[in-house]
């Protein structure tokens, strides 16, 4: 699904990633840990197309080239990125946002749109789903939302959008135990045979509720270590610096 | 006297027309007054329109003190010399000149422009619940729903119509709010203007639908100087709409309307306009110059003025639709939402003047400025001696994208009294590029995701519209601002 090849970037003449290979299958969930500065969130602002980065490598989605594709075509594609700071959008409801979302990508897709009834049942199902507070959809989006609404919400928003590679850029920093638990609810359900994982994160903890299929270290720039889910538990014995 | 004109489109008017729908020009045959300003076209213009010797003298007066007025300067956005000898003050579609009788009787073409526009005036296709006066160039070329209109008592027709019919009214109270020695454009309407809208609702009556203008320019050279009155009598209602548009033409066209609304005891007017103006293409050539008077005076006590404005197009916009709050407890409100993009150029905002005890003001103003336009916000909240417990409310905020344009404010607050509340608050933000991105990664393109998040920030004014106009403007608020990011 993903492949990436040698991809080295740069930030402002500062080399972040350098030589950074890793390939996602179907159905798969990987997670990647480092430490600060390691390169985790520039990888995935890559993925998602943010602008600012010199890149160089490889980069195919589905055997198409990632670099011919805009930002919003890649979401079309069915990339989701959920943010590490999801940003506000002062006078925007949350729900009229979802809504343009869902029926921006339907649209690109080729499928009708959703009308408003249609729509309100979908998302009234995964707030449920999600024990999200409805009301909550009817305010400005994200304005007022505590650290861990705002990565809820997020949540909501890919299980609305039921993506095929779903970008968790440190979801789990910020969220309290409940939190973290509905998160993870929310992923394990959204999980299939045709959809792949790639999760961000400092910690193992958010990995004692997703069974993550591989664990990969990112230091510097590129992974220096992969294996299966025990990785994760050695490196939280360890630490980054003694791990080899 | 009579000319008409025929243009053909080159490729590059074809390629503009795709930019402002509104651009296309209709050929139709005018009756024009002769160019220039004098006397001459004056009781031309009067004779055209059959008026009475008061009306004429009314406009002759008017010219008689314009000749000694000296076009203001003080505004930010400049403009080359207008030359007022160069301009035709009189243009009417000719088969407006015996005028028909009924709607169907109207020359198939000017229904047809209309039809473009989106107003059809037809009986059986007329907008929901919306009373229209369609003014074409200089004259007011049909009003519907008038019967239903006429049976609550409420007169609803051009003002030529209410010169003629209703005079004690148009008497009493034409150039009240907007006296014939105002300034050099209000005075300058005062002589020459040659039709626009008229509303009278009786004592008590809510007026039972919005009641709508629609303005446009069509024949080039010409300058376009409406005159608008509504009197709201004792508690009373109305909403009015008012919305514009012109074809797109190199040369700037000047429009200078004159808008006078007066509220009686108890009785509330709530005045909106989408202006869009053809606001010249993207290097800056052509548009119109929007300097237009607006005033309303909450005459009575308890009454209640309200303008809402979209600004959107127009090569400069330069007008300060104000209040005059003159009867206890009046209120008067000031919504608006302008946007420049390209060389645009918007010098706008409003005056409240305080006179009555207890009256309260709002102003809520958004700005929003593209490409290399400029814009100034600039109000004037004045309370007077007599005004005790005056309160009033200002918060603007300015919006920039990209960074080759402007956004200024500038707030004057005249205070003769120490009862009185003030408050005034003011921001200026950018949309940021972080937005941005995340709007796009949830799969809209990016001028959806500037389209969302303008019309986020314009969302307190975009409310005060009436339900048909919100959606309208809300595209309109997308649509101007194409282009603009990237």
């Amino acid at each position: 699904m993903l492949k990436i090849k040698n991809l080295k970037a740069n930030i402002n003449k500062k080399l972040i990633l350098d030589g950074f290979n890793l390939e996602i299958k179907p159905g798969e969930i990987h997670a990647i840990m480092g430490p600060n500065g390691s390169g985790k969130s520039t990888l995935s602002n890559i993925l998602s197309g943010k602008k600012g980065y010199e890149i160089s490598g490889q980069i195919t989605f589905e055997n198409q080239n990632l670099f011919d594709l805009e930002v919003e075509e890649r979401a079309h594609k069915g990339i989701f990125l959920a943010f590490q700071y999801p940003l506000e959008i002062p006078g925007v409801n949350t729900n009229i946002f979802l809504k343009t979302s869902v029926n921006a990508i339907r649209k690109a897709k080729g499928e009708t749109e959703l009308d408003a009834i249609e729509f309100l049942k979908l998302v009234k199902k995964k707030a449920n789903e999600l024990k999200f507070d409805q009301e909550k959809l009817s305010r400005q989006l994200n304005v007022g939302f505590s650290g861990g609404e705002k990565k809820k919400n997020e949540i909501l928003q890919m299980s609305i959008l039921d993506p095929k590679l779903c970008i968790l850029d440190e979801t789990d920093s910020g969220l309290d135990i409940d939190a973290l638990k509905i998160v993870a609810n929310g992923v394990n359900a959204l999980r299939k045979k045709n959809n792949a994982f790639l999760i961000i994160t400092h910690y193992q903890r958010l990995l004692n509720y997703i069974k993550p299929d591989f664990v990969h270290v990112l230091m510097n720039g590129k992974l220096i270590k992969s294996g299966g889910p025990g990785l994760a538990l050695e490196l939280e014995k360890k630490g980054y610096e003694n791990l080899n | 006297m009579k000319e008409s004109y025929n243009k053909s489109l080159t490729e590059k008017e074809v390629e503009n027309l795709k930019n402002y729908k509104y651009g296309f020009s209709t050929d139709i045959e005018e009756v024009r007054a002769p160019k220039g300003l004098n006397e001459e076209v004056i009781k031309f213009i009067s004779k055209i329109k059959k008026e009475p010797e008061w009306m004429l003298n009314f406009r002759l007066k008017a010219f008689e003190r314009f000749k000694k007025l000296k076009e203001p300067n003080w505004q930010k956005p400049k403009y080359p010399k207008i030359n007022y000898q160069d301009l035709y003050y009189y243009s009417a579609p000719k088969s407006m000149k015996d005028k028909p009788k009924d709607i169907n009787d109207l020359d198939p073409k000017l229904l047809e422009t209309y039809k473009k526009l989106g107003i059809p005036l037809q009986e059986q296709k007329r907008l929901n619940g919306i009373a229209v006066d369609a003014v074409f160039d200089s004259v007011s070329v049909a009003t519907t729903f008038k019967e239903e209109l006429t049976k609550k008592g409420i007169i609803f027709c051009s003002i030529s119509e209410a010169i003629q019919k209703h005079p004690e009214l148009v008497k009493k109270y034409l150039g009240t709010v907007i006296p014939l020695t105002d300034h050099f454009f209000a005075t300058l309407n005062s002589a020459v203007f040659t039709d626009g809208s008229f509303v009278y609702i009786p004592e008590g009556i809510r007026c039972p639908m919005e009641l709508s203008t629609y303005f446009r320019i069509n024949a080039s050279d010409t300058g376009q100087f409406e005159r608008t009155l509504i009197i709201a009598d004792k508690g009373s209602y109305v909403s009015y709409l008012e919305g514009c548009t012109a074809p797109m033409r190199d040369e700037n066209q000047l429009h200078a309307a004159n808008v006078e609304l007066i509220a009686l005891d108890d009785a509330e007017i709530k005045y909106s306009t989408v202006q869009n103006w053809y606001p010249g293409d993207e290097n800056g050539k052509g548009g119109i110059y929007n300097f237009v008077t607006k005033r309303g005076l909450c005459k009575g006590n308890n009454s209640k003025i309200s303008w809402t404005q979209v600004e959107t197009g127009s090569a400069i916009t330069w007008k300060y639709p104000s209040c005059i709050l003159k009867g206890d407890n009046s209120i008067g409100e000031f919504y608006s939402i302008a946007i420049t993009n390209n060389y645009q150029k918007a010098d706008t905002g409003t005056k409240m003047i305080h006179l009555g005890k207890n009256t309260k003001s709002k102003i809520i103003s958004k700005g929003i400025s593209a490409g290399n336009s400029d814009m100034v916000y600039r109000g004037l909240v004045d309370v007077s001696s007599k005004a005790e417990n005056a309160k009033n409310y200002t918060q603007c905020d300015s919006l920039l994208m990209g960074n080759k344009c402007g956004a200024h404010t500038v707030p004057y607050i005249k205070n003769k009294n120490s009862d009185s509340n003030i408050a005034h608050e003011a921001t200026t933000s950018k949309i940021s590029e972080e937005q941005l991105h995340y709007c796009q990664q949830r799969g809209l393109n990016s001028e959806e995701a500037v389209g969302l998040i303008v019309n986020g920030f314009c969302k307190e004014v975009l409310q005060q519209l009436p339900m048909e106009f919100a959606v309208e403007a809300q595209k309109l608020v997308g649509i101007s601002l194409e282009g603009s990011v990237g």
